[in-house]
């Protein structure tokens, strides 16, 4: 945009960006500093003592009980949510794709989970899931199930806590496939009908095919998300029973604010960081053998 | 021709069983928090579940307005300021930046833009505990100002306007400025108004991501009087484990408000959330 006087426009240019970078310098690059010389130190919040300690943070992690526990149910976590959540928004994708009467209801309906906070979900789902009056047993009882006392079971714990994220996720990545269907050339479907192709080949040959990229997107964005997995299980289990539900955040949340040990949390985020990185980059290695981006 | 028509209807049928599961499964736990919270504490725990309560009471909604320790109302309050005001200094902040970006740029200023995305790649979880830190040295731990200064860094919402703003024409820019019209006029009454539905999105996103966030309230806000809805609810869930209503009462009252706000204003920005697709 052209402006006739350069010093209005230095000036302008100096206000309109004054508040983002503010808040960029200090609450986003200083912060990464500040956490990487923290996670050498260690540094107790309320003694105010700050001491170096090298690698000495990491290798206590990293060679202590609790680590593999923790990794292990963070990736239980994910591994249930990610297959669920992919082939139920997949799900309601399709269901939203056709038009039909109630179609805009049907949408406000798989959204509203999606406007709930987790906090609500969780506390919702806590009475859902609970053992003999919740309303998850009662509905299994009706097929002859005998429901576990999903919290407070080490095994079902994890489970309860992954379909109540799905609950609450699915009509979110739901709208994201949806516009991704939308996307599809509808002369294909016409094409492979005139071949004589039935729906499921349709949907195999064709539908799932030219989804892959926005499903990649998902798998993507919910392993980052998955890997810092936090309120649902601080307000559903506190990393219980007996340390069953333990994840990253939960850790990191409790050394930085129950035990202040700045240090610790620093260099405890600094691993779920890094690994968060190398899934991110291990999956961008990966999508060439099933993302398809010729369409 | 008989029986392709059967199988027709037959997969029509198919499909209408999908839908109403698929609602069912969606809407079942909200029907059961809000028959559990119109119950007491005996009452909830039937077999089977007696969905419209025999003897309908509010003791769950009265309960949740007079705990002791906190107050309910005083949160609900709390969380309609900060989410406004998060809101405003949050949405504020992104547009000023996206209209640089768009409409003023510099030297080097696709650089700064390159490192502002950089900056949503990364993790919540590094930066928390020192930006806990940064509140304590500036004295801000405990307050709303100290909450919501971190909204003024917002890369999405900067994205998501930068990409709106640059679609509009500068030639309406400057000639509302050949008319007089000062840079920052043209900003808030041109610019804007032309980016309406985006505005809304982004407006809409942060109002619900405010109004529902949870760890940087739980840690910032300390003094039971300051905290947000969703930290008292959260509190709540361990204190209430064997008075479900009330809980399921507290459940409602934190859903209603935001429900209602997306319901009204879904028709404007419905669009964008599906075009956002982001967080």
């Amino acid at each position: 945009m052209y402006l006739p006087n350069a010093n209005t426009r230095r000036t302008a240019t100096a206000v309109f960006l004054a508040p983002s970078l503010i808040g960029v310098a200090v609450f986003c690059l200083l912060p990464i500093a500040m956490s990487f010389y923290y996670s050498f130190m260690d540094y107790d919040l309320l003694a105010g003592s700050m001491d170096f300690l090298g690698l000495k943070n990491f290798a206590r992690i990293l060679t202590g009980r609790e680590f593999p526990q923790v990794l292990l149910h963070t990736l239980t976590y994910l591994g249930l949510y990610l297959p669920l959540i992919l082939v139920c928004s997949l799900g309601q994708a399709l269901l939203l794709n056709r038009s039909f009467r109630g179609r805009a209801v049907l949408r406000t309906v798989f959204y509203t989970p999606v406007i709930t906070s987790r906090v609500a979900a969780a506390v919702v789902w806590t009475w859902v899931l609970s053992g003999r009056y919740g309303l998850m047993n009662q509905a299994l009882s009706l097929f002859g199930i005998k429901g576990p006392a999903w919290l407070s079971s080490r095994v079902w714990a994890m489970p309860g806590i992954v379909i109540t994220a799905v609950w609450k996720d699915t009509g979110y990545y739901a709208l994201m496939v949806l516009a991704a269907l939308k996307s599809i050339d509808p002369a294909l479907y016409e094409a492979a009908g005139i071949d004589g192709a039935g729906g499921a080949r349709k949907f195999f040959s064709i539908t799932l095919p030219l989804l892959t990229p926005t499903l990649f997107l998902l798998v993507v964005i919910n392993v980052i998300y998955g890997l810092q997995v936090f309120d649902s299980v601080l307000i559903m289990t506190d990393g219980g029973p007996g340390g069953a539900t333990t994840v990253f955040l939960e850790r990191i949340y409790k050394y930085a604010f129950r035990q202040y040990k700045m240090g610790m949390a620093s260099a405890y985020s600094w691993i779920l960081f890094l690994i968060i990185l190398a899934f991110t980059l291990l999956q961008f290695r990966l999508q060439k053998r099933w993302v398809n981006y010729d369409a | 021709m008989m029986p392709k028509l059967r199988a027709k209807q037959l997969r029509n049928a198919a499909f209408y069983v999908m839908v109403v599961l698929m609602a069912a499964l969606t809407l079942l736990p909200f029907l059961f928090m809000l028959s559990s919270s119109f119950k007491g504490s005996e009452a909830i725990r039937t077999i089977p579940i007696r969905w419209i309560p025999e003897r309908p009471t509010l003791e769950g909604y009265i309960r949740v307005f007079n705990m002791p320790g906190f107050s309910f109302g005083r949160a609900s309050l709390n969380s309609l300021f900060l989410a406004l005001a998060t809101t405003l200094v949050q949405v504020l902040s992104a547009c000023m930046a996206a209209f640089v970006f768009a409409k003023l740029p510099f030297r080097g200023s696709d650089k700064l833009f390159g490192l502002y995305l950089a900056t949503m790649m990364i993790p919540g979880t590094v930066t928390m505990v020192p930006n806990y830190i940064i509140l304590r040295i500036m004295g801000l731990l405990d307050s709303y100002t100290g909450l919501i200064l971190p909204a003024l860094a917002n890369a999405f919402g900067m994205f998501l306007m930068r990409q709106a703003m640059i679609t509009v024409p500068d030639s309406y820019l400057e000639s509302a400025m050949l008319d007089g019209a000062s840079l920052y006029r043209v900003f808030l009454v041109i610019l804007l108004p032309m980016v309406a539905p985006t505005f809304f999105t982004l407006v809409l996103l942060a109002f619900m991501g405010a109004w529902n966030s949870y760890l940087w309230p739980l840690i910032v806000l300390t003094s039971t009087g300051k905290q947000t809805l969703q930290v008292v609810l959260g509190n709540m869930n361990s204190m209430y484990r064997n008075n479900e209503h009330v809980l399921m009462a507290g459940a409602v009252l934190t859903i209603l408000p935001i429900l209602l706000v997306y319901v009204l204003s879904q028709r404007r920005v419905d669009s964008g959330i599906a075009l956002g697709g982001l967080k």
